[in-house]
């Protein structure tokens, strides 16, 4: 009956058109989880070709409407799209809120929120296009340096890889565009593949919460999305470009957006990056340019109904390693260390030589999805990626230069299979599965034997989150997720280290065919691993919040923990794996405090990891080899307790200054050895002053310290090794981490209106603005030289 | 329409899948044989008034695997006398052995033999032969005996070294080869 009522009011108000329609509908469009306004928001109401953006205060407005009914669309990049039915009568008011993509109740998102002249969330999601905007011409990985709890596993300046809570690499996930980037990241000295400039916006969860995605990340999730497309008529388009002094060079980038009323887009972007060797403020880092080209497009439909999308990304990378870090045996580790500054240094260049690597991914991803109306929504993904890796040693016979000694071929499919139901406000489950293959390929032309052997890989997953409102502040979340990992590798053994290792009575069985100093095995190992969440967020007096969050996450031992045997050059050392590692079993407890005001904000999120058959690798043995003597380091599981804090904070005086600051500490301790462990964060911290101005162009001018403490806390894994010149045995120092530094960063930026719909959004930035001279402990070639001295760059970016 | 479409996607999906999972090929991947490697180097000191050649030998067969060098030395040297040594290096993986010196007097700019004397052992060693630019490249040498002592003796190839240098200590570059001989002179 009241349906019909309803209809017929409906219809009334539809014929009625001529009586009145210059009512307005107006409000705010609003975060659910903070109450916090979300600018930038797109409302369309539907069947009338009504279309509003949400403007900085997160309010909307349409007009001349009619008393009636009204279906409302509603997106925001950062949510979940969402229609919402309204009824005008007069001139009405009604708030709106959105759910966020991702509930990460373990863990709280942080969006370098900081940087606004508020506390305020409506800041976070635009400043972090802005910081992304900022670090055009740099790697994921010092965007996300930024961040508290994130530090980076440096090798040189260009290869960047992210440490969450103090672990790294496999520890690490990261999932670009709902895709798991399967791009070798085992390895120490391998960067993500992935463009800043292709991002949108980065979320990072520090924990194993997000089962969706995976049960491995120990440390935590790197989540990168495309920006949203907004459903209307529309073309834009930005271009970045940027110049630095230090490498002489720079990059361009460039994005252009189509999109129709009906739903459909299209998108394409590029990016250059081209630097020559970098500079100490003594001296040239030499052979440590890099090449960096990409591009990618995608094209899709998006309705609320249903949805598909398509999107390929190609990203290449040549980077130049240090010349002065190739080195040979202990004698030249020696004499490394002792020089203080590198023993090559030439001119400036743009040229990259060996050593160096040169790294390509292709991404290929088609998605669908469908809401159901008493189901939810039904999203189906394939993804096909290709990382093929090629890394250049100096070679003896100059001839063989471009001859890679590695090459490695990494090929990786998965389909995913998604179900979300969104029923009630008050309980939600995510359920999937996923299955994957993956193969890798080693070319046998390097003439070097293979670091990683050919192998295949299947895995199975299946996981359900369930969250529940047990009150309007209250919310539980629990999860669980199985994976089932299945290794088929041909590998080749040294004859000497197979029996070394007793391999010969341990695994008869795998041996394929016996050479003359060589074994062919054929390994196939079993993991299924387990993981789980459990996680709680409770508000208080509005503006605190309190996550507290257990998770469990299995990993599986990456190839490089298994199968390594040989020389790693850029590290001097031997590498050895295990056959018989199993899966390591991380329990982590992590408790956030969050304040959120107009005036001071915070967050204090301490934690703690207790990991079983932790992986590390450290040393056992000085072996003497025709080369000289190296250090072996092998892979050893212990158990392991990480724990530590971070902190964010900022104070907004008024509406042109505020301050921040950051404060990240994080211990690791082996327990069965009762020793530190290797290559802990040290403790740093990091504070900014903002002065930003809205009436004077926009103006911003940052100036931001940064504080890193020596690490005070390491294993003593030096060692004695002869040296023929000098006649005796001398301490070969590979542990003493480096001093502590304070470096200073200027920042500025402000904006030029070009025409109506183009602005020009100008930025200097200065970098270790007094040249201070410093080594950094997780750069994995601090013997060898100094970090970066100053540089300064110019940015120009034009919307259009 | 709309489920159409995304039965057709999971169809692509799912065969692409299945298809190159099955394309697995069990051919047993080809064998790397290590081209870069040195396995042997060979010091011979042929003495210019006549006498015993001695020689002084390092193999390493397994290269950087766990097995330590063999080291030799055939004999002791006399005292006061003069040798002319030569060096030789081999990669013996190989049948016949790959005699990596011709390689080495090839690209003569970008290598250098050192020979470092220790522990009281007296020894010089000069008369280098040179590069094509008149520096030190050290595969041919004279060696000239003092008094009875006994010491180390240690050779080093080193790959793009900075040249001229005074000696390891600034020649930069890395080191292909270092062996440590026990040598007497009686």
């Amino acid at each position: 009956m009241r349906t019909y009522l309803c209809m017929i009011l409906l219809c009334s108000a539809m014929v009625a058109k001529s009586q009145d329609c210059s009512y307005t509908l107006s409000g705010k469009i609003i975060d659910l989880h903070d109450n916090t306004v979300l600018p930038g928001a797109t409302l369309i109401m539907i069947g009338e070709g009504k279309t509003v953006e949400s403007d900085i205060d997160g309010k909307y407005l349409f007009s001349n409407l009619c008393d009636g009914s009204y279906s409302l669309q509603v997106y925001h990049p950062n949510c979940e799209t969402q229609i919402f039915k309204v009824k005008v009568s007069g001139n009405t008011e009604r708030n709106f809120k959105l759910e966020h993509h991702l509930e990460e109740l373990n863990a709280i998102t942080l969006r370098a929120s900081i940087f606004g002249s508020k506390t305020k969330t409506n800041f976070e999601q635009k400043v972090t296009e802005k910081q992304l905007d900022r670090f055009s011409s740099a790697s994921l990985g010092e965007v996300l340096n930024t961040l508290s709890g994130v530090s980076s596993l440096n090798t040189g300046n260009a290869v960047v890889k992210p440490i969450i809570n103090g672990v790294h690499s496999s520890r690490v996930v990261v999932m670009n565009n709902g895709v798991r980037m399967e791009d070798q990241e085992w390895g120490a000295e391998h960067a993500p593949s992935i463009d800043v400039n292709a991002i949108g916006n980065i979320t990072l969860i520090k924990g194993a919460g997000a089962l969706k995605y995976s049960g491995d990340a120990v440390g935590g999730i790197i989540v990168t999305e495309a920006s949203k497309v907004p459903v209307k008529d529309t073309i834009y388009g930005k271009t970045n470009v940027t110049a630095a002094t230090n490498g002489r060079g720079g990059a361009i980038t460039s994005t252009l957006t189509k999109s129709y009323a009906n739903g459909w887009y299209g998108s394409i972007q590029g990016t250059l990056r081209r630097f020559g060797d970098y500079e100490a403020p003594d001296y040239i880092l030499s052979n440590t340019g890099n090449f960096e080209r990409s591009i990618s497009g995608r094209v899709g439909i998006n309705r609320f109904e249903y949805g598909v999308e398509a999107y390929y990304s190609f990203f290449k990378n040549e980077i130049g390693i240090l010349r002065a870090s190739h080195i040979g045996g202990a004698s030249d580790q020696v004499r490394a260390i002792n020089s203080g500054t590198p023993l090559i240094i030439r001119d400036f260049t743009y040229d990259i030589d060996a050593p160096r690597q040169d790294v390509t991914h292709h991404l290929f991803k088609v998605r669908g999805f469908k809401n159901f109306k008493n189901l939810g929504k039904v999203t189906l993904q394939y993804d096909f990626q290709q990382n093929e890796r090629l890394e250049f040693d100096v070679r003896r016979s100059s001839n063989d230069d471009d001859r890679a000694s590695l090459d490695l071929a990494l090929t990786s499919q998965t389909l995913r299979l998604d179900l979300d139901t969104d029923n009630t406000d008050l309980f939600n489950l995510k359920t999937g599965l996923m299955a994957q293959y993956q193969k890798n390929v080693a070319d046998p032309s390097t003439g070097v034997r293979r670091l990683i052997p050919d192998y295949e890989r299947f895995n199975l997953g299946l996981y359900g989150v369930a969250d529940v409102s047990i009150t309007d502040n209250f919310l539980v979340e629990v999860g669980g997720r199985f994976d089932y990992f299945h290794i088929d590798a041909q590998k080749f053994y040294r004859s000497s280290f197979w029996e070394d290792r007793n391999y010969d009575e341990l695994f008869p069985d795998i041996v394929v065919e016996e050479f003359s100093n060589q074994i062919l095995t054929n390994p196939k190992l079993n993991f299924s691993n387990v993981s789980a969440t459990f996680g709680t967020r409770y508000t208080f007096n509005d503006s605190y919040k309190l996550y507290a969050n257990y998770s469990l996450a299995s990993r599986a031992p990456n190839p490089s923990e298994l199968f390594s045997e040989g020389l790693h050059h850029s590290a001097s050392r031997i590498e050895l794996g295990d056959l018989r590692f199993d899966s390591e079993i991380a329990h982590k407890v992590s408790v956030t405090l969050q304040k959120q005001g107009k005036t001071f904000g915070f967050s204090v999120n301490p934690f703690v990891n207790f990991i079983n058959n932790f992986i590390i690798i450290e040393p056992t043995e000085i072996r003497q080899t025709i080369r000289g003597n190296f250090q072996v380091w092998e892979y050893r599981q212990t158990k392991a307790t990480l724990l530590g804090v971070d902190i964010d904070a900022s104070v907004t005086f008024n509406d042109n200054w505020n301050f921040y600051h950051q404060f990240s500490l994080v211990k690791g301790y082996d327990e069965t050895l009762d020793l530190p462990l290797i290559d802990m964060p040290p403790v740093n911290t990091m504070n900014g002053l903002v002065y930003q101005n809205k009436e004077l162009k926009n103006l911003l001018v940052e100036l931001q310290s940064e504080y890193t403490f020596r690490q005070n806390e390491f294993p003593d894994n030096n060692f004695q090794a002869f040296i023929p010149e000098t006649d005796s045995f001398e301490l070969v120092d590979v542990s003493t981490p480096p001093d502590a530094y304070h470096l200073l960063h200027l920042h500025t930026n402000a904006d030029f209106s070009l025409s109506k719909n183009s602005t020009l959004n100008v930025g200097l930035s200065v970098t270790n603005i007094f040249d201070t001279n410093y080594r950094n402990y997780l750069n994995r070639l601090r013997y060898y030289a100094d970090d970066l001295g100053r540089n300064i760059s110019i940015n120009l970016k034009i919307t259009y | 329409m709309k489920k159409f479409k995304l039965s057709i996607l999971a169809a692509i999906a799912i065969t692409g899948l299945v298809f190159t999972g099955c394309s697995s090929d069990d051919d047993a991947p080809t064998i790397v044989n290590e081209e870069e490697v040195i396995t042997t180097l060979s010091v011979t000191l042929v003495p210019t008034a006549g006498g015993n050649t001695i020689t002084l030998v390092s193999r390493d067969l397994d290269g950087d695997g766990p097995d330590a060098p063999v080291v030799t030395v055939s004999g002791n040297l006399a005292a006061n006398a003069t040798y002319t040594g030569a060096v030789a290096v081999l990669n013996e993986t190989e049948t016949p052995a790959d005699n990596i010196t011709l390689e080495v007097v090839e690209e003569d700019l970008e290598h250098q033999f050192f020979f470092t004397v220790g522990g009281g052992l007296n020894i010089t060693t000069d008369g280098f032969n040179l590069d094509s630019e008149g520096n030190i490249l050290g595969t041919t040498f004279n060696v000239t005996t003092g008094a009875a002592s006994s010491g180390t003796y240690t050779v080093a190839l080193v790959h793009e070294p900075t040249k001229p240098n005074t000696g390891v200590a600034d020649a930069g570059g890395e080191t292909d080869i270092e062996v440590t001989f026990n040598v007497t002179i009686q």
